[in-house]
């Protein structure tokens, strides 16, 4: 079957190394799964709320260990990546920002702006 | 001879199902996360640090109550809607895969339903 051999083969992910949009590609599906995740937390802290302040103070403690920080700080970012990348979804969807140049223009942009929002928060949040 | 009509044109062309439903729906519920995205980190924020009086009362707020609510509603149907594509992406089998999808959007149903509702207790202490 020497013809099935001609045939084109799709990018393969071990012979084919992803682009940075590519990269970006996949990590918007990460970070939605992760961030999918991340609400059991919202759900947990908003019940805990509604337990009254003993269930409330027993987050907190758990809140409040450095990796639970760490992972809060993670989850803000990975919001603030699929946020940007998902507004660069919309722009798509209305049909615009498919050249090559544009597209490697925009990935670094939501990578440079997802940063500046997640340290923008940062300091906000910490200043009060 | 144009005597059919656009349905005759159509039928046996096999179901259209929910159309552009799912599509349509991730969109709106993405545009309207990018503001209330506000009330998660909030949230998130006095989780971590602020006493119970202080974030009762925030929640407790009318717009901080909205915000909240608007977010939950559209964040786990915006999630139920993107896990369910990768649902479909990645698991190969029919059956496996209706399954998943079915215990996806109960859970986050039931999660949807348990937010909710502690949104709706916490506010009426105090």
């Amino acid at each position: 079957m020497s013809a099935q051999q001609q045939r084109p083969l799709s990018p393969h992910l071990q012979v084919y190394k992803l682009p940075l949009t590519g990269i970006l590609s996949i990590t918007h599906r990460m970070t939605g799964v992760l961030l999918s995740l991340g609400l059991l937390y919202i759900v947990y802290l908003l019940s805990a709320l509604a337990s009254g302040p003993e269930a409330y103070a027993s987050v907190q403690a758990f809140a409040a260990s450095w990796w639970m920080r760490l992972l809060s700080w993670g989850f803000i970012y990975a919001l603030f990546f699929h946020l940007c990348h998902g507004v660069r979804h919309l722009i798509w969807d209305a049909g615009q920002g498919f050249e090559l140049e544009t597209l490697n223009r925009y990935a670094w942009i939501e990578l440079a702006a997802s940063l500046v929002l997640t340290l923008v928060s940062f300091v906000l949040l910490s200043a009060d | 001879m144009k005597y059919r009509t656009p349905l005759t044109k159509a039928r046996g062309l096999g179901s259209a199902k929910s159309g552009t439903t799912h599509w349509w729906a991730q969109r709106v519920t993405a545009a309207a996360l990018i503001p209330l995205s506000y009330w998660l980190i909030k949230l998130i924020d006095l989780g971590a640090s602020a006493p119970y009086a202080e974030t009762q009362a925030w929640l407790a707020a009318p717009l901080n109550t909205v915000g909240v609510l608007a977010f939950i509603a559209a964040a786990f149907y915006h999630a139920g809607l993107g896990l369910r594509v990768v649902i479909e992406d990645y698991v190969g089998r029919e059956g496996c895969k209706i399954v998943s999808i079915w215990l996806v959007n109960l859970i986050f149903a039931l999660l949807t339903l348990t937010a909710l509702s502690a949104v709706f207790r916490t506010i009426q202490v105090g």
